[in-house]
């Protein structure tokens, strides 16, 4: 399937390279529907991977590339469902998840994430996934689930381990801080920074560039230098489960679903 | 290089906030309520917080922003950081 138009995201092959774009309003809140998107899209990868040597992961969005995990569905989950039920059906998600997650880390072509604007949670998480990432100077980061009483569930923090040092990996997760495309580049997450609105530009040129080279050699280079933390992964979803079904999670939850004011993306 | 005044820093906030959110600089004044008189949501508060980032080169992260509304703390908190 070289094209597809779904209600979450879209992918087509541009110039040799797929783009994948994500346009689900308002903010790309990956929830069940995206989950069957991106595995639709997972499942396609090997057929597409033959013919392209880079994959771009966007946002056709203007607030940003993505605020993370839908948390109204979590919590309408939570609340619909006997507590057993509820904890299954999470943990069944983020297996499902954590599979698309790897099967993107390990594809076999150059994968390169373009964003910009709100890139939190598990939009961060799915950046994390990606080889190289590219940033709009707007592009603004961060794990915020500790002030709703859980851990990222997407692979962020075995990622973020992989990528950069721990002491700055306990200072975003702790203080749950959000922090600059500057910073993101200082602690070595953002390996380029694009002009406002540039970042698909910028992208699209460095797939150009990553074209010219072998395939196979890439593929190789790729494998020995960017390993999959599969045991600390498996054990995220552990820890994160534990957490779900504790009573100040529910409250967490509801209180970001319930709030009406204007700052929900604030501390 | 001594660092700005905070008269100074409050002036370049409220030239920025004007500017960017397209609203005549002489209707903002230094108490006043930046949701309210900018018309912004928390999304755009960060755009906000971003650009001020980059404008004095500085990483204010956004908890000290809790509970904060007006152009004069917010200069404040960005002086401590200057």
């Amino acid at each position: 399937m070289n094209d597809f138009k779904g209600q979450t995201l879209s992918w087509q092959k541009v110039n040799g390279a797929i783009e994948l774009a994500l346009h689900r309003d308002p903010c790309n809140e990956i929830g069940t529907r995206t989950l069957e998107e991106l595995e639709k899209f997972v499942a396609a990868l090997p057929g597409l991977s033959n013919e392209a040597h880079a994959l771009i992961i966007h946002s056709t969005l203007k607030a940003g590339f993505s605020a993370g995990a839908d948390l109204r569905e979590l919590f309408q989950r939570g609340r619909a469902m006997e507590k057993g039920a509820a904890l299954r059906g999470v943990r069944e998600f983020l297996e499902r998840i954590h599979a698309v997650m790897n099967a993107l880390d390990a594809a076999p072509l150059t994968t390169i994430a373009a964003v910009h604007g709100v890139t939190f949670g598990g939009g961060f998480e799915l950046a994390l996934v990606c080889d190289i990432m590219i940033a709009d100077r707007m592009a603004r980061f961060c794990f915020p689930e500790l002030r709703l009483g859980l851990i990222p569930g997407f692979g962020g923090i075995p990622r973020l381990k992989r990528d950069v040092g721990n002491a700055v990996v306990r200072d975003l997760l702790l203080t749950g801080r959000s922090f600059n495309v500057m910073k993101a580049q200082q602690i070595g997450l953002v390996s380029q920074i694009a002009a406002e609105g540039e970042a698909l530009r910028v992208a699209r040129a460095t797939a150009s560039q990553v074209g010219k080279f072998d395939r196979r050699t890439t593929a190789a280079a790729k494998e020995f230098v960017k390993p999959i933390p599969h045991e600390e992964l498996k054990r995220e979803i552990d820890i994160f489960c534990d957490l779900y079904s504790r009573p100040a999670v529910e409250e967490g939850l509801r209180k970001f679903v319930e709030n009406e004011g204007v700052q929900p993306y604030l501390p | 290089m001594s660092a700005p005044t905070t008269d100074h820093t409050l002036d370049e906030v409220l030239n920025l906030a004007a500017s960017h959110f397209k609203v005549p600089r002489e209707k903002l004044t230094p108490d006043d309520d930046f949701f309210k008189t900018l018309g912004i949501d928390s999304l755009q508060a960060l755009d906000l917080l971003t650009r001020l980032e980059h404008h004095f080169r500085i990483e204010l992260p956004d908890y000290e922003l809790q509970g904060v509304s007006d152009f004069r703390t917010l200069a404040n908190r960005i002086q401590a950081r200057l």
